[in-house]
C-alpha cells in the first residue's frame, strides 16, 4: 500500500493494484514504462490487466521514450481541488507518443496525460501555458510524490523546432 | 410519412418497434436549496407520474432508478407507495442512463418479469453530492484509474470533455461563438418554460463574455446544477390506450453504446467524433426512420459543445458542421429542428438526462406545459408565438429524438413518435 500526499489530495495504490504499483514504481526511478503484450508485442497506455488488441494475458514492462506532440489540451482557470488553485491557468495535456503512433491503426496512439510542468516537475507558470497548444512538442519529467509514485508530467522540449501550435484564441 | 423508410436498413428486432410507450411523467421543482431528501423528491416525482398516467400505485411493479451513491434507492420509494414489485434495479450513472433504461424496461417487460415500469432519477444535485466535483467528491482518495486522471486536476465534467472540444476545434474550425448558440437557444426555450430555474434570455457575448473554467469553456457553456427528481413510466402501447394520456410510442432505444477503449476512448481517434457515431448505426435501423424525419431532438447539454458534437454525430449535420448547425437557427423553437424547448440542463435543471425524455413526451402529446390558455379539454391551446414568456409547443411535433451523453465515449438515444 502506497498513501501519500500530493497538492493536498490524498494518492493511494492498493497492494492488489499491480499494474498501478508497477507503472508507477518505474515511473519513481524516472524510468518511464509501459506494458508490451507478450503475444502481439503492442504497447499501451494506460496499465490494463489485458491487452486491448489481442485480450492477450500477459505483457511485460519495457521503457518508452517519453517525447511526443500535444493531441489536445485543456487549459484550467477555475480549479476544482484547493491545491490547484494557486497554479492557475494550468495545462492538462493529452500527449501523443512518437512511439507506436498510427499504430495499429491511423487513428490510435499512445496518449499519455499530464499537466504542463516546470522541468523540476513543478506545475509550469502562466507564461510557459501560454506557449503551448496542439502540435507543441513536449518530453517527459516527472514529479516526484513518495517512495515508489512519481507522475510522469510534461515540459516544452526546448531543442524542438517546428511551426507555431494551435491555441484557443479568446 | 411512410414508415419504416425504404432508405435505411431496418434489419434488427423491429417488431418491438412501437410495442411500449411512455405513459406518465411527472417532477419536482427546480430548485437549489431542497430542502428535501433524495427519497422525498423521488416519491413528488413518481406520484406526479403515475397521476399523469393515470395509474394507481397497485398498478406498477417494477421500478429502475440511476445514481452516483447520491440517491435513495428503489425499494424505498415503492415501499413509501406500498407498491409490491415484481421486478427493481438501482444502477450506477448518470448521463445516458435514462435512454438505456427504457430498453431494460421493454426488455423485462418483453421477459414477462413485470408489466409497468417506473423510471427514476432523484438528486440533490446542488445542496448535496454535486456532480461538478467539488465538496464531497473532491475529498474523495485518488486511486486506481483515477491516479491518471484527477491527480491531474483532471476530474470535472467539463475538465474531462474539454480535450475533443477543443480537439473539434482544431480540426473543424468551430468557433466559440457558433456553439454558444446552443445556450442562446435554450434560453429562450427556458424564457417560455414556467418551471425552468434560470428563465433569462442570453446573447452569445454574454456567453463567450462569461469567465472562463477550463477552455474552451465559459461559466455559460455549463449547465446548472441544482435539486430535482424526475420519473417517467413505461409499459406496453396495447395497455397505453386505456390510459389517461395521448398514445407516445417508442421507435427505439440505444444504451450506453461506446467508442472503442470506452472511458481510455482518447486513445483511439478521431477524438472530436463521439459515441453517437456508433449509437446511430442502431438507432435508426431500429427506429426505421432517419434525421430527416426528426421534428424535435433532445441533445443532451451538460455543456454547448455536447449538444453540438451529438447532433453532427448522429447525423443531423455533415460531420464537422456542428458548429453552423446550431447557430443557422435550426435548434431554436420555431427552427426546423429546436432541441431541448424546455431549456435543458444548461436553463431548465439538471436531472442527468431524464428531463429531456419527459419534455418530448409531452410535445409529442401536444401538450407542453408552457403559458398557452388551457381550453375545455384541459389542454393547452397553443399559439406558436415563440416570444419571451409565450408558447414553446413545436408546431405538429410527430418524431423526437433524445440522445443521452455520459461522456465522449459514451452514449444513449431514443426516437419517440406520436401514435
Amino acid at each position: 500500500m502506497i498513501s501519500a500526499q500530493y497538492l493536498g489530495m490524498p494518492l493511494e495504490i492498493n497492494d492488489l493494484d499491480h499494474e498501478n504499483l508497477d507503472y508507477f514504481g518505474y515511473c519513481a526511478k524516472h524510468d518511464f514504462r509501459l506494458q508490451r503484450c507478450a503475444s502481439c508485442k503492442l504497447l499501451r497506455y494506460p496499465p490494463t490487466t489485458a491487452c486491448p488488441w489481442c485480450s492477450g494475458p500477459d505483457s511485460e514492462w519495457v521503457s518508452v521514450e517519453g517525447r511526443g506532440t500535444v493531441h489536445s489540451y485543456t487549459e484550467v482557470h477555475h480549479a476544482i481541488q484547493p491545491a490547484f488553485k494557486q497554479y492557475t491557468p494550468y495545462l492538462v495535456l493529452l500527449v501523443e507518443l512518437d512511439t507506436q503512433s498510427g499504430i495499429p491503426t491511423r487513428e490510435e496512439g499512445l496518449r499519455v496525460i499530464g499537466n504542463l510542468v516546470r522541468p523540476d516537475g513543478v506545475l509550469a507558470p502562466k507564461t510557459e501555458v501560454e506557449r503551448v497548444g496542439i502540435g507543441t512538442r513536449v518530453r517527459m519529467v516527472f514529479t516526484d510524490v513518495a517512495p515508489g509514485l512519481a507522475l510522469p508530467q510534461w515540459t516544452i522540449d526546448e531543442t524542438a523546432v517546428g511551426g507555431t501550435p494551435w491555441r484557443y484564441r479568446g | 410519412m411512410p414508415l419504416p423508410r425504404e432508405d435505411v436498413e431496418a434489419t434488427t428486432p423491429k417488431f418491438l418497434r412501437d410495442k411500449y410507450a411512455i405513459v406518465g411523467v411527472g417532477e419536482t421543482t427546480y430548485t437549489r436549496g431542497s430542502d428535501k431528501s433524495t427519497r422525498a423528491l423521488a416519491s413528488i416525482a413518481v406520484r406526479n407520474a403515475m397521476v399523469d398516467a393515470g395509474l394507481k400505485p397497485s398498478e406498477i411493479d417494477g421500478m429502475l432508478s440511476y445514481q452516483f451513491n447520491d440517491s435513495v434507492f428503489s425499494p424505498f420509494v415503492a415501499g413509501d407507495f406500498g407498491i409490491r414489485l415484481n421486478f427493481y434495479m438501482d444502477v450506477f450513472g448518470g448521463g445516458s442512463s435514462t435512454e438505456a433504461l427504457i430498453g431494460i424496461a421493454i426488455g423485462v417487460i418483453e421477459a414477462g418479469m413485470c408489466k409497468t415500469v417506473v423510471i427514476f432519477r432523484s438528486m440533490n444535485g446542488f445542496s448535496q453530492v454535486r456532480i461538478g466535483g467539488t465538496g464531497v467528491r473532491s475529498a474523495v482518495p485518488v486511486s486506481g484509474d483515477m491516479l491518471h486522471s484527477r491527480a491531474y486536476g483532471w476530474q470535472s465534467a467539463g475538465q474531462s470533455f474539454a480535450p475533443s472540444f477543443m480537439r473539434h476545434m482544431h480540426d473543424f474550425g468551430t468557433t466559440a461563438e457558433q456553439v454558444a448558440h446552443v445556450r442562446v437557444a435554450h434560453s429562450h426555450h427556458a424564457s417560455n418554460n414556467p418551471k425552468a430555474y434560470y428563465k433569462k434570455r442570453i446573447t452569445v457575448e454574454d456567453v463567450v463574455g462569461s469567465r472562463m473554467i477550463c477552455k474552451p469553456l465559459h461559466l455559460l457553456d455549463c449547465c446548472v446544477e441544482t435539486d430535482n427528481a424526475n420519473a417517467i413510466i413505461v409499459t406496453t402501447a396495447e395497455r397505453a390506450k386505456d390510459l389517461k394520456q395521448p398514445l407516445v410510442q417508442i421507435r427505439g432505444v440505444v444504451g450506453r453504446c461506446s467508442k472503442p477503449r470506452v472511458d481510455m476512448h482518447y486513445q483511439t481517434g478521431p477524438i472530436s467524433t463521439v459515441a453517437g457515431r456508433y449509437a446511430r448505426e442502431i438507432l435508426w435501423p431500429n427506429a426505421g426512420v432517419g434525421p430527416d424525419d426528426v421534428d424535435l431532438t433532445g441533445s443532451y447539454d451538460a455543456f454547448t459543445f455536447t449538444t453540438m458534437l451529438q447532433l453532427e454525430d448522429y447525423g443531423f449535420c455533415k460531420k464537422g458542421d456542428g458548429g453552423h448547425y446550431v447557430s443557422d437557427g435550426t435548434i431554436m423553437l420555431g427552427g426546423k429542428r429546436p432541441n431541448n424547448t424546455s431549456g435543458g440542463h444548461l436553463c431548465e435543471g439538471y436531472t442527468h438526462g431524464i428531463a429531456m425524455v419527459i419534455e418530448n413526451v409531452r410535445q409529442l402529446r401536444h401538450d407542453a406545459d408552457d403559458s398557452c390558455p388551457i381550453g375545455p379539454d384541459g389542454r393547452r391551446q397553443h399559439t406558436y408565438d415563440y416570444r419571451e414568456g409565450g408558447c414553446r409547443q413545436v408546431k405538429n411535433a410527430e418524431v423526437s429524438a433524445n440522445l443521452g451523453w455520459a461522456m465522449p465515449g459514451t452514449g444513449s438515444a431514443m426516437v419517440m413518435w406520436r401514435g
